[in-house]
Formats: structure tokens, sequence, C-alpha cells
């Protein structure tokens, strides 16, 4: 059974067909890498899987539900704790400590203050951020930035973790590293990964991969003997 | 790089003598390795007779190999169509052969974004193993996979360019 699906997507943005008719699925703890051109229409899938986008057609099924029928305010919540984010830079609040970034969506899932920053400050070891608790993100490297955004990331424990382009902006060693820890992280956590990537070393870290194309999914045939 | 079976690529669309399958393979792929020599040519060819993946359609009176003119068989066909769709073990220094397999399936018509797009799953599948691999470590095996991680994304970045660019190419190689 799949986690989360989509089938036969369209989206437009005004006269720019994005999506013509993309079909995925994503099993429970699966990593899958979603390859393609610049432009093919990546991102927009994933936000349109992530439930920010509403697709012109088709629908996107998280947990046997159609997320078209869910509240706007379901879908929130869903996105605040099911889900977790990684972009390629930006989704840290650079006047921010570490540890207030990491703490951030626990507290707009209702967590109290006390336990919300225990939980944020256990990520630290776990992700070799120990001792950067108090850095303002602002004042990190990219690679403990994005570190930072990995355990921001899935301090809610989520479901399914949306990373597009999660190194993209890392050279290729930093990168690796911020791939291994997010990867063994995922897998102790059991949680999926939606991995948008360029880069086919990044996309190495799948288990498997689909490749958009002009606005359509690829999926592969078959197997080198 | 499959010379039997790019010869019988190039005889596939029509028959030809082999001083003609010389001239295409030499224009078409010869900097990419050497030119064809006149005696692995006919060599070539008589295989692939004796293996009836071609016949001699008629020779011209007299003597020498020059007189014979070649057809390929239903059998040669499927063999340049299991060769075009079947990915290539993904290792370093491919160029040679995937840019080969390229040209021929443009020339006949065939899918060869399909086939890129079997390789690139090929490669993606060995990258996965060598992520695997360097994972594991210890280092020296860490930077032996990377070797070979770097080559596959070279050859995967061709691919993509060699995708993406397909229309243009077959423009120029059928014009
Ligand atoms: N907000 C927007 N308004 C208008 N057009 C958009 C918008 N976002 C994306 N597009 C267009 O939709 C198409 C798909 O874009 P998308 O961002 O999904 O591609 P992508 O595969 O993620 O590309 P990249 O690898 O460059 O990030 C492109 O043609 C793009 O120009
Ligand atoms: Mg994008």
């Amino acid at each position: 059974m799949s986690i989360l699906s989509a089938d036969h997507l369209t989206k437009s943005y005004g006269s720019t067909v994005a999506l013509h008719d993309a079909s995925m699925s994503l099993q429970p703890g699966e990593i899958l890498a979603v390859m393609g051109p610049s432009g093919s229409g990546k991102s927009t899938l994933l936000h349109c899987l992530a439930g920010i986008f509403t697709p012109d057609g088709g629908t996107v099924t998280f947990n046997g539900r159609d997320l078209a029928a869910l509240s706007d305010r379901e879908r929130t919540r869903l996105r605040r704790t099911d889900f977790g984010f990684v972009f390629q830079f930006g989704q840290l609040v650079p006047e921010l400590t570490a540890v207030d970034n990491m703490a951030l969506p626990l507290l707009l899932a209702g967590v109290r203050r006390r336990p919300a920053y225990d939980r944020a400050a256990a990520w630290f070891p776990r992700l070799g951020l120990t001792g950067l608790e108090g850095r303002r993100t602002g004042e990190l490297s990219g690679g403990q930035a994005q570190r930072v955004a990995v355990g921001r990331a899935l301090v809610t424990g989520p479901t399914v973790l949306f990373a597009d382009e999660p190194t993209g902006a890392l050279d290729s060693l930093t990168g690796e590293n911020v791939m291994d820890l997010m990867v063994d992280t995922v897998r102790t956590e059991g949680t999926a990964v939606i991995l948008v990537t360029h880069d086919a070393r990044v996309a190495a870290h799948a288990d498997r991969q689909i490749t958009v194309r002009d606005g359509a999914v690829i999926a592969p045939e078959v197997h080198v003997a | 790089m499959n010379v039997p079976t790019t010869l019988l690529g190039l005889l596939e669309p029509e028959p030809s003598h082999g001083y003609e399958l010389k001239r295409s393979y030499d224009s078409l792929f010869a900097d990419n390795g050497r030119a064809l020599s006149f005696g692995q040519l006919y060599g070539t060819l008589n295989r692939l007779e004796r293996d009836g993946q071609i016949q001699v359609l008629g020779a011209a009176p007299g003597e020498g190999p020059d007189r014979k003119r070649y057809v390929i068989t239903e059998t040669g066909v499927a063999q340049v169509e299991t060769w075009l769709a079947e990915p290539e073990r993904p290792e370093p220094m491919l160029q040679a052969t995937l840019f080969v397999k390229v040209v021929l399936a443009l020339l006949s018509d065939r899918p060869a974004a399909k086939y890129l797009d079997t390789q690139r799953d090929a490669h993606l599948e060995r990258m996965r193993e060598l992520t695997a691999m360097r994972k594991a470590g210890p280092l020296s095996r860490t930077i032996l996979a990377d070797f070979g991680l770097f080559h596959l994304e070279a050859d995967l970045r061709w691919i993509d360019m060699t995708t993406a660019r397909l229309d243009q190419l077959r423009n120029e190689i059928t014009r």
C-alpha cells in the first residue's frame, strides 16, 4: 500500500503547462528520487504532493485520503505534523538561533515550550551539530545550516519528508555528508522521502528514481541483467 | 564498440556493397575510434553471412569481395534491435558505444530517447550500488567507489544533454 500517490495530475501557470499527466506513488519508508531537466515540473509535482498547490486535475492521496477533500485547516495541520520540508536554502530564520529554528515546528504544532526545546536539543548530537545550538543560523556554514534544516524538517516525526535540491548549494563532499546524515536519519525514523534533484550522485542515495520530462512522469521499465 | 552489429545497423536501411558500408562507417564513427580496415570489414561480413545475419544479394561476375552486394536478414534485424534496446553495463569509458547506438537508432527511426532512458536507469542502479559501497567504508573502498561514481555521473550528464538534443542530431545525420 502506498502512503502517498499522485494520479494523472495536471497543473498550469497561466498558459504554461507545468504538469500534463503526472502519476507516481511512494511506499512507506521509501526514498524516491525525482529527476528531470530544469523546468520539467519537478518542483510543481512536489508542491502538489505536499498540498502546497492544488492541482488543476487529478488526485493526490495521502494515507488513503484525497488531499482535495480536506479542509484548509486539515491540510495545514497535515503539512505541520505529517510532512517535513528541506529546500536548497531559505527555510531557516537567520536571526534565530539553531535551536530556536529546530524548535519552531514543534511550537507551531502546539507542543509546549519546555518539551519543544528538549526535543529540539536532542537532535544536535545526531546531526553532528553539538555546540552550535545557540548560534544564529545566518552565521552557520552552508553544510551546517542544511543539517539544521534536516533536523527542523524531521523534529515533528513526519511520515513524509519533501526535499527539493537539499544539497544544491553545497560542494560535493559537504553535499555527500548532508545526504549521508539525512538518509541515516530517515532510515532510523522510518520516514519516506521525495527527493527532487538534478544530481545523479544525490539520486543514488534513493531506493529508486522516477524522471519527470515535459510535465509527465517516466518510470523505469527494465533493469539490466 | 560492437563492429559487427554496427555494420548490420548500417546495412539495415538498404542493401549495400562492402565499400559503401565502410564509407558510412568511417564518416559516422571513425573519429571516435579508428577507420575500419578492409580486412576487418570483409572478415566481419563473412562471419555475418555465415551466421545468417546477412545474405549476398548477388555478385557481379569476376573476382574479389567488392563485387558482392549484401542485404540484412530477419535474424540480423533482430540482432540490431536487441543490441540497441539493451542497456550497456555501466562502466567508465562507454562513450563510443553509446554514441554509436544513438546514431544507429536515429538512422533507423528507432526510439533513441527510450534507449537512453533505459541506459540512464542502468547507470543509476549501478550508482546506487556504489553509493552503498562508499557508505559501508572503509575509506579506501569509499574513495574507490567515488571514482566510479564520478565517471558514471559524467556519462549521465552526456546522456541528459544528448536526450535534450536528439531532434537536432536526427536532422543533422539523416539529412
Ligand atoms: N510560479 C510560477 N509561475 C509561472 N510559471 C511557473 C511558476 N513556477 C513554475 N513555473 C513554470 O512551470 C514549469 C515547471 O516548473 P518547475 O519549477 O516545476 O520545474 P523544475 O523541474 O522544478 O525545474 P528546476 O529544476 O529548474 O527547479 C516551468 O516552465 C516554469 O517556468
Ligand atoms: Mg525546481
